[in-house]
């Protein structure tokens, strides 16, 4: 086990920054998920850790350690790979002591450790089979006990349950994140599934375009964004982006004549004085379609739609289709929709960033 | 109305098709070409084997039984043949092998150029063995070979190549060896390269050296391909005969003929048809054993992926 640390790390791909000056330190026994869309720089900075790939500039420390120049095979560290990499020609039990025989481990060691890892995983029924004679989340639990075999310094995770079906994967995650706690292995966990990201992590490292957008823990991602890709990223169904623009003593929504003000609508002083053009973020879950006579404004509901017991409600703001929650009594009634003025995040039109209350210029 | 009946027609249809009969249509040329050209063939040389008859007297066959083949078997210089052709085997497998796999291990990653440096290994394969029979001959000669020119001029002794029996079956594997390896490292490099990327990272990862990578997971995922190249040279480089026929023309004296070369001789120098249909029933034997226990050994390699 150690602490991993990043300083000021580019992986520059013949002119492609795959990866853009990133520092970040996880701490030991810490399991931290890289999340963020295809191509953005998360599994290259993964292979980078394990030493697959090199770095053009910064460090990777290892408990303080400069690794830079070690290959992955003297990096003492485990991976498990999104599609499988289990051994085809090699038994089970032959697979999963393969760190441990490379490295010359001895005999009686290893049968302690194998009957250690098979007790952990269950996989004593498995150990004489191949590869191909088990279905995929097993495979992934025969990689996973690969990996924590040999007492890595660091486990790393490359999407390991995307390949596996929707049941079992709720499952192994469940398992996944028992395992690390009991272990006690510091984890960097790849994936852009924001739901295995949330309900796993200690901390959520987002990224985008190379660079880390947001590293917080998974309730403070998603209720405190830093910028509108982070709100928009994070959550599901999508934050709602609405154009703001000053008007009359409140802030008119796109072109629709509504205007939100600072009485009716909770809008904070700062963000009506603000001399800069804002966009309006607000969650689905925090626009409410409400009987006529509650507080909220006319705007037109576009279409009503049911998921399980909820029903959601979507309206049109110039463009953009923003989705809501439809609290009417009676499905169909005339309403009104209501922002809760908690979850209303302001955020600058021009680069994105979030704006707070204290730095309304 | 008209979608009923479409689909009526489509049952009737495959109905029709799904017939013996129609089945059997389809392999007929097939069949056909494969009784002409194989089964007929082989039948009527297991046939002549069983005569005393030559091709030059059509007429004159007597019935011999089996006293052909117990003729051959206690033939000593024929075995001598079998042990010549088992030591030539024996050096080009080996040779073409090992250097194969090793040549095919450093193609294998990509480089700038890899189209280029595989067309050329191509070349030899490419030629007909009299060609490169010829070729080595002429390379070998020694009063006038580049091969003793170059001894010569580093102050070695000439050796006479082609006129030692020894030095002849090396000089006979070196060139089925020139020949056949780029058709090793050609089936090695795709064997190398079918191998998922992944697994090599994996193997990397799980700390293991370059050499321990190569031998517990580079060559035996890539077994299965190499067990066939092996099948395939093993048997080709068995029933070698052209090689030696432009190489040494069997010589010194008879030392260097294989057993294909003595079919071939006792077929169409000596025109004893039936003993060299009975040697050439031998042949065959050998080669589908052979043949025969590498494939069940690959079915068996194959049934654990």
């Amino acid at each position: 086990m150690a602490e991993i640390a990043l300083r000021n790390l580019t992986i520059d791909f013949s002119g492609f920054k795959a990866v853009d000056d990133v520092s970040l330190t996880v701490k030991n026994g810490e399991f931290v998920v890289y999340l963020g869309p295809s191509g953005c720089g998360k599994t290259t900075t993964l292979r980078c850790i394990a030493g697959l790939v090199k770095a053009t500039s910064g460090d990777v420390l290892f408990d303080g350690q400069r690794v830079n120049e070690l290959s992955a095979s003297q990096r003492n560290i485990a991976m498990v790979f999104q599609f499988v990499s289990l051994y085809p020609h090699l038994r089970i039990r032959e697979n999963i002591v393969f760190p441990l025989k490379a490295r010359g481990v001895a005999a009686s060691e290893i049968r302690r450790k194998l009957d250690w890892v098979t007790d952990v995983f269950k996989l004593g029924d498995e150990l004489d089979r191949y590869p191909s004679a088990l279905p995929p989340g097993a495979r992934q639990k025969v990689a996973l006990a690969r990996a924590v075999i040999r007492d890595p310094a660091v486990l790393l995770l490359d999407e390991p349950l995307s390949a596996i079906d929707e049941q079992f994967r709720e499952e192994m995650r469940w398992e996944l994140g028992h395992l690390q706690r009991q272990l006690g292995v510091t984890t960097i966990y790849v994936t852009h599934d924001q739901r295995e990201a949330m309900s796993l992590a200690d901390r959520i490292v987002l990224m985008n375009d190379g660079r880390i957008v947001q590293v917080s823990e998974p309730d403070r991602i998603f209720f405190d964004p830093v910028d509108v890709f982070a709100g928009q990223f994070i959550g599901s169904p999508s934050m709602n982006l609405i154009d703001l623009a000053p008007a009359d003593g409140g802030l008119r929504l796109g072109d629709s004549g509504v205007t939100l003000t600072a009485s009716d609508d909770g809008i904070p002083g700062w963000a009506l004085s603000s001399s800069r053009p804002l966009k309006l973020g607000v969650r689905p879950l925090n626009v409410h379609l409400v009987d006529e006579g509650e507080p909220g404004v006319p705007l037109a509901v576009d279409d009503v739609f049911s998921v399980g017991r909820e029903r959601f409600f979507s309206f049109r703001i110039g463009d953009a289709v923003c989705q809501g929650v439809d609290k009417r009594r009676a499905p169909g009634a005339p309403g009104r929709v209501h922002f809760a003025p908690e979850g209303l995040l302001f955020f600058d039109a021009a680069t994105g960033r979030r704006v707070r209350a204290g730095d309304a210029a | 109305m008209t979608a009923i009946s479409h689909e009526r027609r489509q049952a009737e249809l495959r109905k029709r098709s799904s017939g013996r009969l129609m089945i059997f249509g389809f392999l007929s040329p097939t069949l056909a070409i494969l009784l002409f050209m194989v089964a007929y063939p082989i039948f009527s040389l297991v046939y002549y084997s069983f005569f005393n008859f030559s091709a030059l007297r059509q007429g004159a066959m007597k019935p011999m039984g089996l006293k052909n083949y117990k003729f051959l078997l206690s033939d000593p210089e024929l075995w001598e043949r079998f042990v010549f052709t088992g030591k030539f085997v024996f050096i080009c497998v080996a040779l073409q092998m090992l250097i194969g796999i090793f040549v095919g291990y450093q193609l294998h990653k990509n480089f700038r150029g890899r189209d280029l440096v595989f067309t050329l290994l191509m070349m030899p394969m490419m030629l007909s063995p009299i060609v490169v029979g010829f070729l080595w001959r002429y390379m070998l000669n020694s009063e006038w070979g580049i091969v003793n020119f170059l001894l010569h001029s580093v102050g070695l002794p000439k050796v006479d190549w082609l006129g030692q029996t020894n030095a002849a079956l090396w000089a006979a594997a070196a060139a089925d060896t020139w020949m056949w390896t780029p058709f090793i490292v050609l089936l090695a490099t795709a064997a190398f390269r079918g191998i998922p990327e992944t697994i090599h990272e994996a193997a990397e990862v799980d700390g293991a050296s370059p050499a321990y990578k190569f031998f517990r997971i580079t060559l035996p995922m890539s077994a299965p391909v190499l067990f066939i190249a092996l099948i395939l040279r093993l048997i080709d480089s068995f029933k070698q005969y052209d090689l030696f026929v432009a190489l040494t023309g069997g010589g010194p004296g008879s030392s260097t003929e294989t057993v294909s070369f003595s079919v071939a001789k006792t077929a169409f120098s000596y025109f004893y048809t039936g003993e060299a249909s009975a040697l050439a029933v031998i042949l065959l034997v050998i080669i589908i054993g052979l043949s025969m226990i590498l494939v069940r050994h690959l079915q068996k390699m194959s049934e654990r992926y």
